[in-house]
């Protein structure tokens, strides 16, 4: 639109480069950290690549004895961040589907409340739902990290948007040829929708992934913590051992830069169509 | 009971209505048990003396609530500082993460080679979580041996000496956030037609103008949302002040999250927590109320005004 003149410019493409630095620097000096030796972490000037490349920090980490069980947070991480992607899936697709196709009293009433839920802030139900894990016993279990999240009401707005823009045709004329609404649903209707089904998994993985405050109060025991919780022991224990602690948090940090390298389209639509539309 | 009689009419196309309460069930028993259920149940929390731990829990009516106000209270002192903590972060960080990323949107809103490649390194750190992030940059922001520092030849403590550390805490929020809103502008941006920007070239409008009188105007709901959204962010801010300055120095960056979890989680005192997040969210829905009122469209509002004035007028004539 505006553009298409201006752009072989060249302080527009040192601008570009310059940017794209800042944005990778860092992260790059994190892993890059991770490969140094503990006195060359700390050396003034820094350097950035490793003079003397180890791996001992992930030594550390991963040995059989250590108080710190990166891998086995790790795994808790992947095991919490998929079941919730997938009951987010299943959940709010179905749910979606119901409120933009099909008709029943109070369709209305019911999407308006979910909807107003969107911008109540989360922290009201820090206190209420740890009580609610209290109840169900569900403290310091995968269940407590994978179920309360799936009840936030951006998923069923996502994929009702979603199928709201689907032609009616194809399901009219399933209809007519006598396939009940639950087949529909799941032999018409999920197929056309693989691609907001996709973004929504990815995007519900990512935020579970990386979410930080409810995972730090209701997980307890170490062997229970998430890969983030798990960093922020890692930097209690081992304090100025940076090499060690940017190791942690490349393990942290590479499924989700693997996973935006491949889906990065959908992470970025899926986020793109979070604003209004 | 009500909506959609009208459709029943023609052969209601959905199936019947017991069917579609089966597709919605799963997510309403979750959306019942861990968002309806809990905003209620909070404020009967809030109305007791609630410990976790303990099953004798004394109801207290307002006490909870009367104590924030109540500068003799222990409460009072720790809530009102993390209050004006988060207020300071606010301010400080929403105009960078509102501005800083309409400038990103505004250089990848042109053609050019490699623009999907540019826009998904500009948005990457938003995909990393507070905690890797946190991690990251307090050693990169470290006072004696960091990449910051080093990098442009300061010797400041970060993450310990004030105003550093809310620089700090703000700086790293815009970079790890500003990809997020930057793609949200790039939709607004998308959405304005192209003939209004070749109007206002035939008009003589220069770029700086273009941008103040067609960009601005038509990026307007968009703006709305991002600052709504921006605020509600930065007001939760909790995992960087958490990570990288642990609340100092001397709690001066304890964010009011972390009051709320500090005193329900660590002090047991969930029923003064659940009060302290109402009165949050309170202010918080009273920065968004504001926020509306300011950017309300006065031009279509007057508009509107002199439209009904104009009705009302015809409708007199017409009773004469």
């Amino acid at each position: 639109m505006t553009s298409s003149r201006r752009n072989r410019n060249p302080l527009f493409w040192l601008a570009l480069v310059l940017l794209s630095l800042v944005f990778v620097g860092p992260v790059a000096m994190m892993i890059l950290t991770s490969f140094k030796t503990r006195v060359e972490s700390q050396t003034v000037p820094p350097t950035f690549l490793p003079q003397e490349w180890t791996t001992r920090a992930y030594e550390v980490l991963f040995a059989a004895d250590s108080t710190t069980p990166v891998l086995r947070w790790f795994l808790n991480s992947m095991l919490a961040a998929a079941g919730h992607a997938v009951l987010v899936a299943i959940v709010c697709s179905m749910a979606g589907y119901a409120l933009a196709r099909l008709t029943f009293p109070g369709r209305g009433v019911i999407f308006g409340v979910i909807i107003s839920t969107l911008f109540v802030p989360g922290f009201i139900f820090l206190m209420p739902n740890f009580e609610m894990m209290s109840r169900l016993a569900w403290l310091d279990s995968y269940l407590a990290l994978i179920v309360p999240g799936a009840a936030g009401a951006f998923g069923v707005f996502f994929m009702r948007q979603f199928f709201l823009g689907l032609p009616v045709e194809l399901e009219e004329s399933a209809r007519i040829d006598g396939a009940g609404p639950w087949r529909i649903f799941v032999s018409i209707v999920l197929p056309n929708a693989r691609a907001a089904v996709v973004t929504l998994l990815v995007i519900s993985f990512l935020a579970n992934w990386n979410d930080f405050v409810w995972p730090l109060y209701v997980m307890f025991s170490t062997e229970m913590l998430t890969i983030p919780i798990g960093l922020s022991r890692l930097q209690g224990a081992y304090t100025i051992d940076y090499p060690v602690i940017m190791a942690g948090a490349t393990v942290a940090a590479v499924p989700v830069l693997l996973l935006y390298v491949f889906v990065q389209r959908y992470i970025i639509e899926g986020v793109a169509s979070s604003g209004i539309k | 009971m009500m909506t959609s009689t009208t459709r029943r009419g023609r052969g209601s196309p959905g199936g019947s209505p017991l069917i579609a309460y089966l597709f919605l069930a799963p997510y309403l028993i979750l959306f019942a048990m861990f968002v309806l259920l809990p905003a209620l149940y909070g404020f009967w929390m809030s109305l007791h003396d609630w410990d976790f731990t303990f099953e004798g829990r004394p109801f207290v009516g307002l006490l909870n609530y009367t104590d924030l106000f109540d500068p003799a209270s222990v409460q009072y002192q720790p809530f009102w500082r993390g209050m004006s903590n988060t207020a300071i972060f606010t301010v400080a960080s929403v105009p960078f993460l509102v501005a800083v990323p309409l400038g990103l949107a505004l250089l990848l809103n042109t053609v050019f080679p490699g623009r999907t490649f540019f826009r998904a390194v500009y948005f990457l750190p938003y995909v990393l979580g507070v905690a890797v992030i946190g991690v990251m940059w307090r050693y990169l922001l470290d006072g004696n041996f960091g990449l910051v520092n080093a990098l442009f030849g300061l010797d400041i403590q970060w993450t310990t000496d004030q105003p550093w550390a809310w620089i700090a805490l703000v700086g790293v929020t815009v970079w790890w956030t500003m990809g997020f809103n930057a793609i949200i502008y790039m939709v607004g941006l998308g959405d304005i037609p192209g003939y209004l920007y070749e109007a206002a070239a035939l008009d003589g409008a220069g770029p700086w103008q273009r941008f103040i009188h067609v960009t601005l105007p038509g990026l307007r709901p968009v703006l709305i949302f991002i600052l709504v959204t921006t605020i509600l962010a930065s007001a939760n801010m909790f995992g960087q002040s958490y990570m990288i300055t642990q609340g100092g120095p001397t709690e001066s960056t304890m964010t009011a999250i972390m009051v709320i979890t500090g005193v329900g989680f660590g002090q047991n005192r969930a029923g003064q927590a659940a009060a302290m997040s109402y009165m949050l969210a309170l202010a918080l829905a009273m920065v968004s109320v504001l926020n509306f009122w300011l950017m309300r469209d006065r031009d279509a509002a007057r508009e509107a005004r002199a439209l009904k004035r104009q009705r009302r007028l015809a409708a007199k004539e017409n009773a004469r």
